[in-house]
């Protein structure tokens, strides 16, 4: 992500050591109460308040999309605070830049750093607290993915907050008493004068509390003495979504609101040159056409009569140059690049190229297919551009903070005329993040068209598969040498619109590693799909491990076993896998397993899958055993439930999904021609948390990248049959 | 032209087309949002509302073709407290962005309601709703736990 980078590169510019908590003083808490706190409640510190009557309020700097981070960073704030988890709930942080996350900015900084916390002296703690907040702020940072939530958020926000108001909490009590802070203890949220047996309640102490200033410092638990953190709990917002009753962007409701349905040009990059206005507007309920750059909107009072409108406007666009491209032609472009194409060599490790000089090279080329996000609620976005000049949007993004600048700069305004109401999405998986936001833009232009009067936007699946920021389709050629027990040489080129990827970088043990890109200019437009980089280099690398395996005529678990002899987390991981899913025994004929392991967002993942392959030739995910090592599982159901979401997710993406590009326009239209798995086609799906006190790694999406390697590994097991051009759905096979 | 649309137990007279979806009419003239948009076609099964007791997808069926029917949205299903198909979804832990869920509970409480204990395969066959965040495990484990629950000799 390019804001990452600049987040990144803003952060080690400032050339500090950059650790810092951002812990509010009294003045930030005062702006935090009147923006967010109800009668009766205040904060205490950054994301923490306490009511009267106990309850406390975890403040959530990111979105909720469904992978339950609003309750594991309830539970670690909870842990910390010794909080009586039946009065903890969470709550979604205003778009508003007191709010921006701090920890966030923290944890991405430590990490190019490649510090962690618990090795920085406590005395240097907080020493930058205010850069960080700058940063964040600048940054208008509320962003919820990279897996960061619970690795950067909870680690370096929600722990230190609740440890500090814990403290607050005891000196309120001591000087209730006259004591000394060390005579007391708490639990479930009351403070225990430990001599007398004397307590007090949280709630009859938060106002007291309140007085004192957080503090960075506070002593945080040791992983042995959590009772809350590590234990299954259930979601807070799981009640509500088994009701009807969550209300998703789609769901707004604004009293007068009008309804916008969307043709946008479906080559990228085209005009828009007439419509039939006509054709629209004298039909019930139409309001007014919009005409933009690139697309055609239809106003009305109700959706239905928005669609039908628009489907009538025969909108005719000017497609530009990149009417000459479809995916042969990109196919092509990629295969030349690759053979002749300028490269830049990224990282080269040992004697990089020139370790292939020495023995027979193992050569592959392989490729993914650009990827739709298709969550299941569409883009959508609803605004009012009031006749004051006020901007006020309501929708369902991966950062509330940010979607309230972008819309701010869209519209012209300054950030203090703009409200945005973050609500939850009905699925995210990078669809939402910054750069993606044409939902916003489209919902924007069109409320300051008719000012005064609320619209709501809503893109049909078609539009929404049509005009996404799609996982970008990538070629890449491996080579390798083998050596005895090994490899001794690995040599990666692969095409790229963006920058060189650091999850090309394999964590095998391998003398000489040279890494190249060959620059392509990206025709679509693409953007991060669940796992970013490492969707597609998990497939490469470990497809191509699986190949290596095969030449050096290895077990593909044994031969993977030798790479890793230094890697301890990594080999518990594979371990665990191939023990679980009873890797060495035997299957019947026609049936196959394959394994596949990659690393990111700070976790490793190994995946056995074990497919059976029908005599008409037709696949089918029977099992797929997972393990995982995210360093400490906060709430193990939940780390449980994103590992079974990936694999279904990285399955979908492997066996059927494909965008294609037909004279510069995508040629799927719904979900009939871009399939996803359903019930029928989803294998029972077995995960195991590898414990370890390794540092805490992110759930989202570090289940993904090995999905697909994993199948098209078993599928070669059952048939002999390699699969280097995803998906499989294109290929045919014999068992 | 008025429509008669007897929703959740509430009779309504709505002013619309007698051609408008019904999944628009139930979400935007009745104020019932708990259903679903995801492909207007009857793909995803995000919309589906119960027809007399049957899982109808609401996003292809004109609001005309309804008059005559009992319809139930995911908020009336419950009416009377969690059902035990809720319930099971709380209890496994299903839903995740829970987009798809209304329409996933609709489907599975009308299947169980004719057959109370499907085989994996029945279940397969009837479910076709689509779940873009991977909850499918979790809804079979649910579902067979009801399933379970209604065999003969394993009641309580």
């Amino acid at each position: 992500m390019n804001r990452r980078r600049f987040l990144i590169g803003g952060a080690t510019a400032a050339g500090a050591l950059i650790v810092g908590y951002g812990l509010w003083p009294s003045r930030r808490l005062l702006h935090a109460n009147m923006m967010a706190a109800k009668p009766g409640e205040r904060f205490l510190a950054t994301w923490i308040k306490i009511a009267n009557d106990g309850a406390i309020t975890v403040v959530i700097p990111h979105c909720d999309m469904g992978t339950g981070i609003f309750t594991s960073l309830s539970q670690m704030a909870a842990e910390e605070l010794d909080a009586d988890w039946s009065t903890v709930h969470a709550e979604a942080a205003p778009a508003d830049p007191l709010f921006a996350n701090t920890p966030m900015a923290e944890g991405f900084a430590l990490e190019e750093a490649n510090v962690k916390l618990d090795s920085i002296p406590s005395v240097l703690h907080g020493t930058t607290a205010n850069s960080m907040r700058i940063i964040a702020e600048y940054m208008d940072l509320q962003t919820t993915g990279g897996s960061s939530a619970v690795r950067f958020t909870g680690m370096y926000g929600m722990r230190i907050a609740g440890a500090a108001v814990r403290e607050m909490l005891m000196k309120a009590a001591a000087a209730q008493m006259a004591a000394s802070v060390a005579a007391f203890r708490t639990e479930k949220s009351r403070v225990i004068h430990v001599a007398t047996g004397k307590s007090f309640g949280y709630g009859e102490l938060a106002t007291a509390a309140a007085q004192y200033a957080p503090s960075a410092h506070a002593a945080l638990k040791a992983r042995n003495q959590y009772t809350l953190v590590g234990k299954p709990v259930a979601r807070f917002d799981i009640p509500a979504k088994v009701c009807g009753a969550a209300n998703y962007g789609i769901d707004t409701k604004v009293p007068g609101m009008y309804f916008a349905a969307i043709r946008i040009s479906p080559v990228f990059g085209g005009k828009l040159v007439s419509v039939n206005e006509a054709a629209a507007k004298g039909r019930r309920g139409v309001k007014q056409v919009i005409k933009l750059e690139d697309a055609a909107l239809v106003v009305a009072d109700r959706f239905w009569r928005a669609r039908e409108a628009a489907a009538a406007l025969e909108p005719v666009f000017d497609h530009g140059n990149n009417a000459q491209v479809s995916s042969h032609t990109i196919r092509d472009a990629h295969l030349e690049a690759l053979k002749n194409g300028q490269r830049k060599v990224d990282r080269s490790t040992g004697s990089g190229a020139d370790g292939l000089k020495e023995g027979k090279v193992v050569e592959r080329i392989y490729n993914v297919p650009y990827l739709a996000h298709a969550a299941m609620e569409p883009a959508n976005a609803t605004a009012l551009y009031t006749r004051e000049g006020k901007l006020e949007v309501w929708a369902g993004t991966q950062d509330g903070l940010g979607s309230r600048a972008f819309c701010a700069k869209s519209a012209g305004l300054s950030l203090d005329r703009v409200t945005f109401h973050l609500l939850p999405s009905g699925g995210g998986f990078g669809r939402r993040l910054p750069g993606q936001w044409n939902f916003l833009t489209y919902a924007v232009k069109s409320a300051m068209a008719i000012p005064g009067v609320p619209v709501k936007l809503i893109f049909t699946r078609e539009e929404d598969l049509q005009h996404d920021y799609y996982r970008p389709n990538v070629t890449c050629q491996l080579r390798a040498t083998l050596a005895p027990g090994g490899v001794h040489a690995w040599a990666c080129d692969y095409t790229t619109d963006d920058a060189p990827n650091e999850e090309a970088h394999i964590f095998y043990e391998v003398p000489n590693q040279v890494y190249s890109t060959v620059k392509l200019p990206a025709p679509v437009p693409t953007g991060p799909w669940r796992s970013v980089e490492a969707s597609w280099h998990g497939f490469f690398v470990e497809s191509f491990v699986d190949e290596l395996a095969q030449e050096a005529g290895r077990d593909p678990v044994e031969f993977r076993r030798g790479l890793l002899q230094k890697k301890p987390r990594h080999l518990g991981t594979l371990n665990l896998a191939a023990e679980k899913s009873r890797w060495s025994s035997p299957l019947p004929a026609g049936r196959g397993r394959g394994i596949a392991m990659f690393e990111c967002f700070g976790s490793v993942v190994a995946h056995v899958a074990e497919v059976e392959v029908g005599g008409d030739g037709k696949i089918k995910v029977d099992r797929v055993t997972s393990a995982i090592d995210c360093g400490m599982a906060v709430n193990p159901d939940g780390v449980r439930a994103q590992l079974e979401g990936a694999v279904v997710f990285g399955l979908s993406a492997a066996l059927f999904g494909e965008i294609t590009i037909n004279d510069g326009a995508v040629v799927q239209r719904n979900f009939p021609d871009f399939s996803v798995v359903r019930l029928r086609e989803c294998p029972e799906i077995d995960v195991y948390i590898h414990e370890s006190d390794g540092p805490v790694g992110g759930v989202g999406e570090p289940g993904v990248p090995p999905v697909a390697p994993a199948l098209v590994n078993a599928i070669f097991a059952a048939t002999g049959m390699r699969i280097r051009e995803l998906p499989v759905k294109n290929h045919s096979f014999r068992s | 032209m008025a429509i008669h649309l007897r929703v959740n137990g509430v009779d309504h007279e709505v002013d619309v087309e007698p051609d408008a979806p019904l999944l628009w009419v139930i979400r935007d003239e009745l104020n019932l949002t708990g259903t679903k948009f995801g492909c207007g076609i009857a793909e995803c099964g995000a919309c589906t509302v119960h027809l007399n007791g049957k899982a109808t997808r609401s996003c292809v069926i004109t609001a005309s073709s309804a008059e005559n029917a009992e319809i139930t949205t995911i908020e009336g299903l419950g009416a009377g407290g969690l059902t035990p198909v809720q319930q099971a979804w709380i209890e496994y832990q299903v839903p995740q962005c829970g987009y798809c869920q209304s329409g996933m509970i609709m489907a599975v409480s009308a299947l169980l309601a004719e057959n109370p204990a499907p085989t994996d395969e029945q279940l397969a066959a009837a479910i076709t709703n689509i779940c873009r965040c991977g909850t499918f495990p979790r809804l079979r484990a649910a579902v067979r736990s009801l399933a379970k629950s209604k065999l003969p000799g394993d009641r309580p």
